[in-house]
C-alpha cells in the first residue's frame, strides 16, 4: 500500500488556485522530493498534507485512509508529522524540553498534571534519544530561542521525527545553511528516513539528487513529471519548465 | 557519551537532589519564624493579607506568565473561591448550631480546599469558550467575564449578599490542630500552611508535562498543532488549574477576612494580580511572590506615610514595565546568572551605579510629589525620609530637580560601564 495517496487536490486562496489537480502516490520508505521553481506551491502542498489548510477538493489518504480536512493534529496522531521551511521551535524551552514536549503525544502524556515530566520514562528515553541522534547534546539545556541557525535546524527536524510518524514531510531542511552544515543535516536525513516515508522539498539540487529515490516536480500547481532522479534529469518537459537553464 | 553530558544528565533529572530542597527548607522557615518577630496584631494583619495575595499572584501568573494568557478576569475565581468558602463556613456554623449534619463535621481549615473546587468549577464551566485564542482575544474576554460577574454579584443578593457581601464566622465546627482561629496569631498559621502547600503544589505543577505544554503553547501555539495537541485543551486545562488556585486563595480570605463582596470579583482585584505578578516578574517562578510581598507590603504602609501611596504603586509598576520588563524576578536571576559565571565582581560596579540613580530619581519623584500634595490643603512643611522642606518654598523644588538630575547624570555615567560588561 501507498504511504500516501492524493487525488485531484486542489487549492483556492480566493479567485487564485494554487494547487491545480495533484494527483500522486507516495510509497512507503521511499524518499519522495518534491521540486520546482518559486512560487510553484511546494509549500502549499505540504500545508494541504499536514492539515495547516483544508483543500478545496480533493482526495488525500495516509495508508489508505483519508485524512483531507482533518485538523493538524488529528493528522499528526494518524502518523503524519512535518517540519517547517522557518525554524518553528518553542524559544523559551530548553533543546531537551522541546524534544521531550514533541514526545508526550506517543506517552499520552500530554495532559498529566499528576506527576513530574521527568517520570514520563518512554518521552524521556525518545527525548535522550533524538537529541543524540540530532548531535545536540551539548546544548541540552540551552533555550531553543538562543540556539545557532544550523542546530535550530536540526532541532525542528528533531521534533519533526521524535514523535516516531512514520511518514515524515521536511519543509526546505537545507535552506540558509553552509555546505558543511548542509552535508551534516543530509547525513541526520539520511538517518531520518530509515524505515520511514520522507517527503522532501529543497531548492538544493544536489541535496535533491543525493537523497530521494523519486522526485516530483510542481510547475504551477501541477505535477508535471515523477521518476527516479536520472530520468527527471533527462526528461525534456522537466528541462523546459524547470532545469532549463542549469541543464543547458 | 561524555562524562560532563552524563553528569549533566544526572543533575538535570535527580528530582531530589539537597540543593532543589534548600529553598524550600528556607521558605519554611521564614515562616516559622515570622510570627516570632513581628508579633503585634496589625504585622499578623499584614503577613496574613501577604500569603493570601502570594498565592493569588502565583495562580495568575500559571495564566500569563507560564500559560501567555492574559487574563483581566482573574479575581472572579479568587471572588467565587471565596463566596463558596463563605457559604461553606456559614454551612459549617448552622450545622454546629443543629448538632448534626454534614457540616458540623468539616473544620473551617480546609475552607481553601472548599475555594479550590469552587474556582476550578467555575473556570471549567466558563473556560471552554474562552481559550480558543489566547493574546488580545482572550484579554478581552476575560475583562468582559470579570465585569459581567462582577455586576451579578450586585443582582443575587441571596448569593452575593448584595453591595454588603456575605459575613462568617470562622470560630465554628471541629478544631483541627488546637487552632482556635480566634486571634490574627492563630490565622497566621492556617496562612502560612496553606500558602506553602499552594506555592509547593504550583511548583510541581510546573515540572508536569502539563506544566510544560502550558510553556510550549505560550511560545508557539501553531507548532503545538504539529506536535499532536490542540491549543485550546492545553489552555482550558491550564485555566482550570489556575482558577482552582485563585479560588483557593479565595478560600484563604474567606477565613481571614470573614466577609466577602462583589467588589472583591472586580476589575481593581484582578488588576491587583496583574500588578503583583508582573512587579515581580512573570518569566520567573518566585517572581509573583516577590510582587505579591512588595506590593502588599506598599498598599498598606504606604498609605500611612503619603496620600500619594496610590501614585507611587502606579510610578513602580510603570517604571518596572518600562525598565525592566522582567520585573524583580528577572533581576535576581540576572545577578544569580552573572554570579555562578563569576562575572559579578565585574559587573556590580555597572549595577550599584544604575541603582542608585535609580534611587536618586526616585528621591527627586517623591520630594517634587509631595510637595505638589503638600500644595493641595496638606500640610506646610513635607518630611521626606527625615528632610523638611516647605510647601511654598523654592527649596524643595531646588533638591528634587537635584536629585533628578544627579540621578540621571549618574545613570548616564554608570550606563558604558554596564553596556561594556554585558
Amino acid at each position: 500500500m501507498s504511504a500516501l495517496t492524493i487525488k485531484g487536490l486542489k487549492k483556492q486562496f480566493g479567485p487564485a488556485e494554487v494547487i491545480r489537480g495533484v494527483d500522486l502516490e507516495v510509497e512507503k520508505n521511499e524518499v519522495h522530493a518534491v521540486i520546482g521553481p518559486n512560487g510553484a506551491g511546494k509549500s502549499t502542498f505540504f500545508n494541504l498534507l499536514s492539515g495547516a489548510f483544508p483543500p478545496t477538493s480533493g482526495e488525500i489518504q495516509l495508508f489508505g485512509e483519508r485524512i483531507d480536512g482533518l485538523s493538524p493534529e488529528k493528522i499528526q496522531q494518524r502518523g503524519l508529522a512535518r517540519s517547517f521551511q522557518v525554524s518553528n521551535v518553542f524559544v523559551n524551552l530548553s533543546v531537551f524540553e522541546n524534544l521531550r514536549c514533541a514526545c508526550f503525544k506517543q506517552s499520552h502524556a500530554g495532559y498529566v498534571f499528576w506527576r513530574p515530566a521527568a517520570r514520563v520514562r518512554e518521552a524521556n528515553r525518545r527525548a535522550e534519544e533524538v537529541l543524540e541522534m540530532i548531535g545536540l547534546q551539548a546544548l541540552r539545556d540551552v533555550p531553543a530561542g538562543s540556539l545557532p541557525y544550523a542546530s535550530q535546524r536540526a532541532l525542528e527536524i528533531g521534533m519533526t521525527i521524535a514523535c516516531d510518524a512514520p511518514v515524515v514531510l521536511l519543509d526546505e531542511p537545507t535552506a540558509g545553511m553552509s555546505n558543511s552544515e548542509t552535508a551534516q543535516a543530509i547525513k541526520l536525513i539520511r538517518q531520518v528516513a530509515e524505515g520511514r516515508t520522507l517527503m522532501i522539498v529543497e531548492h538544493d539540487m544536489g541535496v535533491v539528487f543525493e537523497l530521494a529515490d523519486r522526485i516530483s516536480v510542481l510547475v504551477y500547481g501541477k505535477i508535471i513529471a515523477t521518476g527516479k532522479p536520472e530520468d527527471i534529469r533527462n526528461d525534456p518537459k522537466v528541462r523546459e519548465a524547470y532545469l532549463g537553464e542549469e541543464a543547458a | 557519551m561524555s562524562d560532563d553530558m552524563t553528569a549533566t544528565m544526572i543533575r538535570s533529572n535527580n528530582r531530589f537532589s539537597l540543593r532543589g530542597l534548600v529553598p524550600w527548607l528556607v521558605f519554611a522557615a521564614v515562616l516559622l519564624i515570622l510570627p516570632f518577630i513581628f508579633t503585634d496584631g496589625f504585622s499578623f494583619t499584614l503577613m496574613n493579607a501577604i500569603g493570601i495575595n502570594i498565592v493569588f499572584a502565583l495562580s495568575y501568573n500559571m495564566l500569563l506568565g507560564q500559560g501567555g494568557m492574559l487574563s483581566f478576569g482573574h479575581a472572579v475565581f479568587f471572588g467565587l473561591g471565596s463566596y463558596a468558602a463563605m457559604h461553606a463556613m456559614i454551612a459549617i456554623d448552622d450545622a454546629s448550631y443543629a448538632g448534626e449534619g454534614f457540616w458540623a463535621h468539616v473544620p473551617v481549615v480546609v475552607m481553601p480546599l472548599i475555594g479550590m473546587i469552587g474556582g476550578g468549577l467555575v473556570a471549567l464551566i466558563l473556560g471552554w469558550p474562552f481559550c480558543r485564542r489566547a493574546g488580545t482575544a482572550f484579554a478581552m474576554i476575560t475583562l468582559g467575564l470579570g465585569e459581567m460577574i462582577a455586576a451579578a454579584g450586585q443582582m443575587f443578593p441571596s448569593v452575593f449578599g448584595g453591595e454588603a457581601g456575605i459575613y462568617g464566622n470562622r470560630m465554628v465546627g471541629p478544631q483541627w490542630f488546637g487552632l482556635e482561629l480566634a486571634q490574627a496569631a492563630d490565622v497566621y498559621w492556617f496562612i502560612a500552611f496553606w500558602t506553602f502547600a499552594a506555592v509547593l503544589a504550583m511548583w510541581a505543577f510546573t515540572r508536569t508535562p502539563l506544566g510544560r505544554m502550558s510553556n510550549a503553547v505560550r511560545d508557539n501555539p501553531d507548532r503545538m498543532q504539529f506536535i499532536g495537541y490542540q491549543p485550546r485543551n492545553i489552555r482550558f486545562l491550564v485555566f482550570i488549574a489556575s482558577g482552582s488556585f485563585g479560588g483557593l486563595a479565595g478560600g484563604m480570605a474567606a477565613v481571614n477576612y470573614e466577609i466577602i463582596t462583589p467588589e472583591s470579583l472586580g476589575l481593581i482585584p484582578s488588576g491587583l494580580a496583574l500588578l503583583m505578578a508582573a512587579v515581580g516578574g512573570l518569566g520567573v517562578f518566585y517572581g509573583p511572590i516577590v510582587g505579591a510581598v512588595l506590593v502588599t507590603l506598599m498598599n498598606s504602609l504606604l498609605s500611612d506615610y503619603s496620600d500619594a501611596s496610590i501614585l507611587y504603586v502606579g510610578l513602580i509598576f510603570l517604571a518596572i514595565v518600562m525598565f525592566a520588563p522582567r520585573g524583580l524576578g528577572g533581576g535576581i536571576e540576572h545577578v544569580r546568572t552573572a554570579y555562578r559565571e563569576g562575572h559579578l565582581a565585574r559587573r556590580l560596579p555597572g549595577w550599584l551605579g544604575g541603582a542608585v540613580a535609580v534611587l536618586l530619581i526616585a528621591l527627586g519623584l517623591i520630594i517634587a510629589i509631595e510637595l505638589m500634595f503638600a500644595g493641595h490643603g496638606g500640610g506646610d512643611t513635607v518630611n521626606v525620609f527625615g528632610m523638611q522642606f516647605q510647601a511654598g518654598g523654592i527649596t524643595g523644588w531646588l533638591a528634587a530637580v537635584a536629585a533628578l538630575v544627579i540621578g540621571v547624570l549618574v545613570m548616564r555615567a554608570t550606563k558604558k560601564n554596564r553596556e561594556v560588561n554585558a
